[in-house]
């Protein structure tokens, strides 16, 4: 048995949590992003006319976009401060998933127009 | 037997793509949980772990090619333009859904919930592929981030059944037409 299998077997994590965590975490703020973007697209003229990245599509394509790029630079500098360390992971996982749960919220219509 | 160009997209974007995204989901989640609600998950070997990768980077394929399909290809279609006097919307079904009290739910609530809780899908079972790699069998090590990405994992099953049962509903109401016709097969005389 090699090394790195051995230590997989045994109970010691071979990883810190940082990594994990900082994709859970930048999971969380990217969903929240898409939500904020959308609501935003939908108040305002404005917004809405400067996320039209693609014409067909409309604010859509721009709603998305900027969420999914916010997604992974969160995700890209969580990493690279993370990735050697051990975090509290209970407290992150709990804020990676309320922000994954007011997405939800934010993006159903009656609670967005209720804004 | 055919099919219109735009209602063939439609076809791969939601039977294809995304009930399939739907139908891995059970095997993932099934598989996860299993993972996940033991203290000390029983032995992953190499094989089965390769092939959890694998199976969850199949399904990251198919949940962003559901997504992009969708805003894309025949989000586009959805909801174009009317031009002016038009009488026949059959070709308009933002238009169509919205010209009718009994019909306009499937848009206000449907579409505007639909296009934008989808991206959900792909983005938390990204995660969860990126930590399952990172991590595989050393994730036993960690219940903390195993319990996160179960969550997600059912977060994303879940934007993913929203979104396909309103595409599902609003395709009845008013589905994408229009495009080249394509022949699927010849019908015979009874």
């Amino acid at each position: 048995m090699s090394t790195s299998q051995h230590a997989a077997s045994s109970n010691m994590p071979t990883l810190t949590n940082g990594s994990g965590e900082a994709a859970i975490l930048s999971a969380g703020v990217g969903s929240f992003a898409l939500a904020v973007l959308a609501i935003a697209a939908d108040k305002s003229a404005h917004i809405a006319g400067s996320l039209i990245f693609y014409k067909p599509t409309g604010p859509l394509s721009g709603v998305t976009t900027t969420a999914i790029l916010i997604w992974l630079f969160t995700s890209g500098i969580l990493e690279w401060r993370w990735r050697n360390k051990t975090v509290p992971a209970g407290r992150i996982n709990a804020a990676a998933l309320i922000l994954l749960g007011l997405s939800f919220l934010l993006t159903f219509p009656p609670i967005a127009d209720f804004l | 037997m055919e099919i219109t160009a735009r209602g063939l997209w439609t076809v791969i974007h939601g039977m294809g793509f995304g009930a399939l995204y739907l139908l891995a989901c059970s095997g993932a989640l099934v598989e996860l949980y299993r993972f996940t609600t033991s203290s000390a998950p029983s032995e992953f070997t190499a094989g089965q772990e390769r092939f959890l990768k694998s199976y969850l980077i199949t399904m990251v394929v198919l949940a962003w090619a559901a997504v992009l399909i969708g805003a894309y290809v025949i989000y586009p279609w959805y909801r174009a333009a009317r031009p002016p006097g038009t009488v026949d919307l059959s070709m308009f079904p933002q238009r169509l859904l919205m010209s009718s009290p009994t019909t306009i739910g499937w848009h206000s609530l449907g579409m505007e919930w639909k296009e934008h809780v989808a991206w959900f899908a792909p983005i938390s079972i990204s995660m969860v592929a990126f930590v399952f790699i990172r991590y595989g069998r050393d994730l036993r090590n960690h219940r903390q981030l195993r319990i996160a990405v179960l969550y997600f994992a059912v977060a994303s099953f879940a934007a993913a059944g929203i979104a396909g049962f309103f595409g599902a509903m609003i395709t009845k109401n008013a589905p994408v037409h229009g495009g080249h016709t394509i022949q699927l097969s010849q019908g015979e005389e009874k």
